[in-house]
């Protein structure tokens, strides 16, 4: 008012400069990831749960599953990590619609910066949630006998996979947080959506014993190529055939609600 | 440019309602710019419109001398936006929140640092600047709201209904900072369904109701376009109130109604009072109270919209009481 200029990196057009927007997204991503410091109850979703869900499917259902947990947590883990992934993604909805429902985008929107550096800087921090969810899980994997026999290259790919996947299904995450009502609606969904979808994949089951519809369908679902693909990368075998569906299916989801997720992120954010 | 704040014919619809049918208004630089009217009038629209963030199917909108729709960056870095709720991040603290918006304006690390020190220093927010925002009062958080829309020291300031749910006292903090803020240069568009605010904040008032503009100009025009003054009448006994309402009736008009145990109407003629007295003495009626008064806000719109400013909404009880209480006009008693 008094002293000083406006501040904002903007030229005369009123666009704004590709690097500036860059600035603006890491910058919101860093809004996204300093605020954990403040709500240990954020920290307790992204680590307590995950590490509970290795405890209980270890001991509680591996001996039965596998003969012993060790040999159960071979096969399991890299499926709970793939379904932590997917239902993480859902933080990203809950995110999207808080900020939306509160009035936070309307506050961003008021000010002169790239229009999408709000949504990818949540995105770039929530990734970079899931890569230290996949490390944590993986860690305490390691502590209770689970052993990566496919190498640290194969460890290395394994979590880009998963990252990429994250990736595509987080545009559903933002359509879903564009859409719902409010954040309750938003798990609500997702945990209608996910649970049905990872527990009919070869995530925590060999396929085998299911009927023949059932088998049909978790033969197509995406889970099931992602868990593959993770526990073929990790543990060393032949992978080609999973890793493709999986990067096939992240491709068709990306595809298909990147720009269902924008229009309704134009339209409303 | 004389004007901060420019609209013509503004038209806005939302499915089948027609929010804003044509708005036309202006504010003065330096000025505030109050735009009164009741729940649902139209007065987020605009200002949303003003700010970027929504676009008019009709009518332009020149903020800063630039247009809001071809030149919204531009608009954008000139203007600051405080909203109904407070739009921060209640998992940041209060340094957190103002260090984000100082960090997307361009500032460095240092500067936003400082800029943040300085508005939390300026609105009282020091000791609980480490604070996660979810533990603030509501006052608290319009005020941290209000210091997040100063962060790039914007020439022109979108205030839409910053009091709404606020206990007096945050109310009147409020509004000192305000008053404050316009005196150092800013220009505001302040919106409220409070008339009172409008009355001790605005230079201008733009009344609108049902997405129109009904009546404009300062506080004391506004008063004066509905007869200048009001007269109150008390008859000391409650069964008189019927009687004494018909007779005020009889001399001034079907404007003359009850509230409560008085009996009022506009004065549009000199020779109200005394008719008034007479009838009073001819009937016998025991009068505990007559009065003259400057008509307030609250009946000037009662006689444009023909219906109450109601502060409609749901938290907007504290609000409500200070207005009355506030309204408390200034009597020119005549004790018969």
């Amino acid at each position: 008012m008094t002293a000083g200029t406006v501040t904002a990196p903007i030229g005369a057009s009123g666009r704004v400069p590709p690097l500036a927007g860059v600035r603006q997204t890491f910058t919101m991503a860093w809004r996204s990831l300093v605020a954990v410091k403040h709500n240990p109850l954020e920290l307790v979703d992204y680590s307590i749960t995950p590490i509970m869900f290795v405890f209980l499917f270890t001991y509680v259902l591996g001996g039965q599953m596998a003969g012993s947990p060790e040999a159960y947590l071979k096969y399991a883990l890299p499926g709970i990590i793939v379904q932590n992934t997917l239902f993480m993604t859902m933080y990203t909805a809950m995110a999207l619609n808080t900020d939306l429902t509160k009035g936070v985008f309307d506050r961003l929107r008021s000010l002169p910066i790239a229009r999408s550096a709000p949504l990818v800087g949540r995105i770039t921090a929530d990734l970079a949630k899931h890569v230290w969810a996949m490390l944590l899980m993986l860690g305490l994997g390691l502590l209770l006998g689970f052993r990566i026999t496919g190498g640290f290259g194969g460890f290395l790919l394994g979590v880009v996979l998963l990252v990429v996947f994250a990736a595509a299904v987080s545009w559903i995450a933002v359509l879903i947080g564009m859409l719902a009502g409010d954040a309750e609606k938003v798990q609500a969904f997702a945990f209608t959506l996910i649970f049905p979808i990872t527990f009919t994949s070869s995530a925590f089951v060999i396929v085998d014993t299911m009927p023949g519809w059932l088998q049909a369908w978790s033969d197509v679902n995406p889970v099931t190529h992602l868990s593959d693909a993770f526990r073929g990368l990790l543990l060393g075998g032949a992978v080609a055939e999973p890793v493709l569906w999986s990067l096939v299916w992240a491709a068709g989801i990306a595809l298909v609600f990147y720009p269902l997720a924008m229009r309704s992120y134009r339209a409303k954010a | 440019m004389t004007y901060a704040i420019e609209a013509e014919g503004l038209v806005k619809r939302f499915r089948d309602t027609e929010a804003l049918a044509g708005v036309d208004l202006a504010a003065r630089k330096g000025s505030v710019l109050g735009l009164l009217g009741p729940n649902g009038a139209g007065k987020t629209t605009a200002v949303r419109i003003f700010a970027t963030l929504l676009r008019p199917d009709a009518g332009t909108a020149r903020v800063a001398g630039h247009d809001v729709v071809r030149e919204a960056g531009v608009v954008r870095a000139a203007v600051g936006l405080t909203g109904q709720y407070a739009a921060v991040d209640e998992n940041l603290t209060g340094t957190e929140n103002l260090l984000l918006i100082g960090r997307l304006l361009g500032l460095s690390r240092r500067a936003a640092k400082a800029r943040a020190a300085e508005l939390l220093e300026r609105f009282g927010l020091t000791p609980a600047a480490g604070r996660a925002v979810k533990t603030f009062s509501g006052g608290m958080r319009r005020r941290l709201d209000l210091a997040a829309s100063l962060v790039g020291r914007p020439s022109i300031l979108f205030l839409d209904e910053p009091t709404t749910g606020l206990d007096p006292h945050s109310r009147g903090e409020l509004w000192g900072m305000l008053r404050a803020l316009v005196a150092d240069g800013a220009t505001a568009l302040l919106t409220t369904q409070y008339l009172n605010e409008a009355d001790v904040l605005a230079d201008d008032i733009v009344v609108i109701d049902k997405g129109r503009v009904i009546a404009e100009g300062t506080p004391d025009q506004l008063k004066s376009q509905v007869g200048g003054q009001v007269l109150e009448l008390r008859p000391i006994l409650g069964r008189d109130l019927t009687r004494a309402y018909a007779l005020v009736a009889g001399a001034a008009g079907p404007q003359a109604r009850i509230e409560g145990e008085t009996v009022t109407a506009p004065v549009k003629d000199v020779e109200l009072m005394p008719a008034v007295v007479r009838a009073l003495d001819r009937e016998g009626i025991a009068v505990g109270e007559l009065a003259l008064r400057r008509s307030s806000l609250d009946e000037v719109f009662l006689a444009l919209t023909g219906h109450r400013a109601e502060p409609g909404a749901p938290e907007g009880d504290g609000g409500a009481a200070v207005q009355e209480e506030e309204n408390e006009p200034r009597k020119a008693v005549m004790r018969p």
